[in-house]
């Protein structure tokens, strides 16, 4: 599920991706383009054009690593967002100027982009949680364990792992909130 | 997120506060009964048994909105119908109802089977139900839950039109009234409230006991602010496969890079040689995300030709991935990398699998850590590719040792490219899962690289007494007996290849045999999965030659 990418790691990607190392975008790509294509693919529901938005982000990251600023997340958040906001440009240009006359309604519009926000806080939440966390949610939903045998496993009280996948669940509920500042303006999202 | 500072930031962060009313539920939510039409609501996981739901339903706003959890069983697994599909395949291995990748915007449905919510179906095991008319008036069911009182008794017979039939006892039980009284293995326990609520996380993930299921979702009968965090947690499950629900197309990676260095020129750039390895290695690795520890240990078949005839050694997926990490090894210890096998370790590649299986046994036989190795192999492959972008030209031709015999790196690197993909094929294949081949310009460098080790490996057979001495003696780079080979298909090409000598030049107008074949039959013959003799097509020409150069070809495959 997770990428557990240490800040370090994001950090000196950064810096071999400045200096144009060809291996470190394809360390890059191995690491993130299911992220990307799958976070595309649920905004625009278009194989293509999610092939087409993962090209973008990462060309755009290839061009512009120093955009990215280790202080104000990960570059896997970084990456999200970017890839969100392209999509969702993607989305509502296509939507104004439709080509082949398929358009949704606004509400069907608004809700998917709703959905693919929650997914992407979701991705977040998930990736940025305490490890602890994280581990138990891996251990019962992922290796199907039950809670006695994740508490084995991670050598904690049964009422721990209780608590842990409790917790977990309760963090990544809260993607569903809307957090005041993550509703998009009309029009926001430039292209890459 | 919050939760990333203190040393246990979580702790208690979210403790009890989650109520009904706490706010954190998202718009229309918490009080809509439409929720399981709901394209974000709660995944649709259809009751392993009817207990809770056919007897007794939810009361109010809740009624039908959370289904029950299906906890997992352990026997009933990759039974289910496996489609050559990307995505929905991998589902099947890793559990019937894990359905992680159904569709990119619902969570993970675990139920592959269609969805019991509304179907009384009848309970397969025989035992009561614990909410079944006449275990209502059991109060030690409900043990001592404060706020438990008011509403069983007129609920039941609104909802619930058909309880009765299905759970008549079957007659070899115990007399009817029996059974009810004495809590058995499955009735709901008597939980204290804070134990119930502890347990809703891992309710959620279908993670607790049969009992304590039951317990859980009597309880939420009648506990709203319970029932209320069931619903969220539940919804919650379904946010956590949050990628790749689409096994991505290999090409992308090639177009992506390409169009990301079209943009703006490596400084540093890959090696062209290398971009075989680098490209088999990824998509070995995507072949191996998401594995499962059963995945893991599923028993692979390692096949190939020892020179006299088909030879083959079972390990495991894991093992398999060590099998590639420690010869990489090889090419790593070239390069100034650390050695996966440590100081001392031996040269060849066969002794140096045996070494790394015998020392992780775990990963030849199924009992470490699953999967571990794989981070490992990776991490190697990349500073492998990264250390030779960095190394300028002449590394190209350094000498790789593999025991008796040595490559330029360069080759190596297409060497490990096809042991890359012979290996993935042969997980592919034990996981029951599609593999293509190469891209074409990798398949055809690859190819190359066989042709070219041919009049070696020709050589070497003869001076064992395993091919026919040559026919004439021909001086170094001078045209000598030459066979033509034809490989069909995009990776293809005409190879040709001298008979008498490594030293002898190879020249069309020499041929006295052609061997033709698509490059599907060349990769099975040069990796040693079918006896060579009867591997190609079309042979034309001199018998004895194409006999010897089909058994070169497969003698280039190894463990």
């Amino acid at each position: 599920m997770a990428n557990d990418a240490p800040p370090r790691w994001d950090r000196r990607m950064q810096q071999r991706l400045a200096r144009g190392e060809a291996a470190a975008l394809a360390e890059l790509y191995d690491r993130f383009a299911s992220l990307v294509h799958n976070l595309a693919h649920r905004v625009l529901e278009d194989e293509t054009a999610a092939d087409r938005i993962t090209r973008e982000v990462f060309g755009y990251v290839w061009e512009n690593p120093d955009a990215y600023d280790p202080q104000q997340g990960s570059l896997r958040a970084w990456i999200a967002m970017l890839t969100q906001r392209q999509a969702v440009h993607r989305l509502r240009t296509s939507q104004t100027a439709p080509a082949d006359g398929d358009t949704l309604s606004t509400e069907a519009l608004e809700e998917r982009i709703r959905e693919a926000s929650v997914a992407a806080r979701a991705d977040y939440i998930v990736t940025s949680m305490p490890a602890p966390l994280r581990a138990a949610l891996e251990l019962a939903y992922f290796d199907r364990r039950d809670y006695r045998q994740a508490a084995a496993a991670l050598g904690v009280t049964e009422d721990e792992a209780r608590r842990r996948l409790r917790l977990g669940l309760q963090l990544l509920s809260t993607a569903h909130v809307q957090p005041p500042r993550a509703v998009s303006p009309p029009g926001y999202g430039r292209a890459l | 997120m919050s939760g990333r500072g203190g040393p246990d930031p979580y702790d208690d962060a979210y403790g009890e506060s989650s109520g009904p009313g706490d706010g954190r539920d998202g718009p229309g939510r918490g009080g809509e009964p439409d929720l399981p039409s709901h394209p974000a609501g709660p995944p649709r996981i259809p009751p392993q048994r009817p207990a809770a739901e056919d007897s007794g339903h939810w009361p109010g706003a809740l009624d039908g909105g959370i289904p029950a959890p299906r906890p997992p069983t352990a026997d009933e697994t990759p039974t289910a119908k496996r489609t050559p599909e990307r995505g929905s395949e991998r589902d099947s291995k890793l559990g019937p109802e894990r359905g992680s990748e159904r569709g990119p915007e619902r969570g993970p449905e675990r139920g592959s089977e269609p969805a019991a919510d509304s179907e009384p179906e009848s309970a397969p095991e025989p035992r009561p139900d614990p909410a079944a008319p006449g275990a209502e008036p059991e109060p030690a069911a409900l043990g001592p839950e404060p706020e438990a009182n008011p509403e069983p008794e007129p609920e039941r017979p609104a909802s619930v039109p058909p309880s009765p039939p299905p759970y008549t006892p079957p007659s070899p039980y115990a007399p009817p009234a029996a059974p009810l009284a004495a809590p058995t293995p499955s009735a709901p326990l008597p939980l204290p409230h804070d134990l119930l609520r502890s347990l809703l996380g891992a309710w959620a993930l279908t993670a607790c006991s049969q009992e304590e299921t039951a317990a859980v979702e009597a309880h939420l009968n009648h506990c709203p602010s319970c029932a209320e965090e069931a619903l969220r947690l539940r919804d919650a499950v379904g946010l956590l496969h949050t990628e790749h629900s689409l096994d991505l197309d290999p090409m992308l990676r090639s177009r992506v890079l390409a169009g990301c260095l079209g943009r703006r020129p490596a400084r540093i750039p890959m090696p062209g040689w290398a971009g075989a390895y680098d490209a088999e290695a990824a998509r070995l690795d995507a072949l191996l995300r998401d594995m499962g520890e059963a995945e893991w240990r599923a028993p692979v078949r390692l096949k190939w030709f020892d020179g006299r005839r088909l030879t083959s050694r079972d390990t495991t997926v894991a093992g398999v991935i060590g099998h590639l990490m420690v010869v990489d090894g090889i090419v790593a210890t070239s390069l100034g990398l650390p050695d996966p096998l440590g100081a001392d370790a031996p040269g060849s590649p066969q002794a140096r699998t045996e070494a790394y299986w015998h020392h992780e046994p775990g990963a030849a036989y199924g009992s470490g850590p699953p999967g571990a190795v794989r981070e490992l192999w990776r991490e190697q492959g990349h500073a492998l590719v990264r250390t030779v972008s960095f190394a300028g030209r002449g590394v190209a031709e350094l000498d790789v040792p593999y025991g008796d015999f040595a490559l330029p790196i360069r080759d190596a690197f297409l060497d490990r490219a096809l042991e890359c993909w012979v290996h993935a094929g042969d997980i592919a294949e034990a996981i029951d899962y599609p593999y293509e081949p190469p891209a074409s310009t990798h398949l055809k460098a690859m190819i190359d690289l066989c042709a070219r080790l041919l009049p070696g490996t020709l050589a070497e057979r003869r001076r064992a007494g395993l091919a026919s001495p040559p026919r004439r003696l021909v001086e170094a780079g001078t045209p000598g007996r030459t066979l033509h080979l034809q490989v069909e298909g995009t990776g293809g090409g005409d190879w040709y290849i001298p008979l008498d000598s490594p030293a002898a030049m190879a020249a069309p107008e020499e041929a006295v045999a052609t061997i033709a074949l698509d490059q599907e039959a060349f990769y099975l013959l040069a990796s040693g999965h079918v006896p060579p003799q009867e591997a190609a097509a079309g042979l034309s020409g001199d018998t004895e030659a194409i006999r010897d150069v089909l058994f070169a070809a497969a003698s280039l495959s190894r463990l």
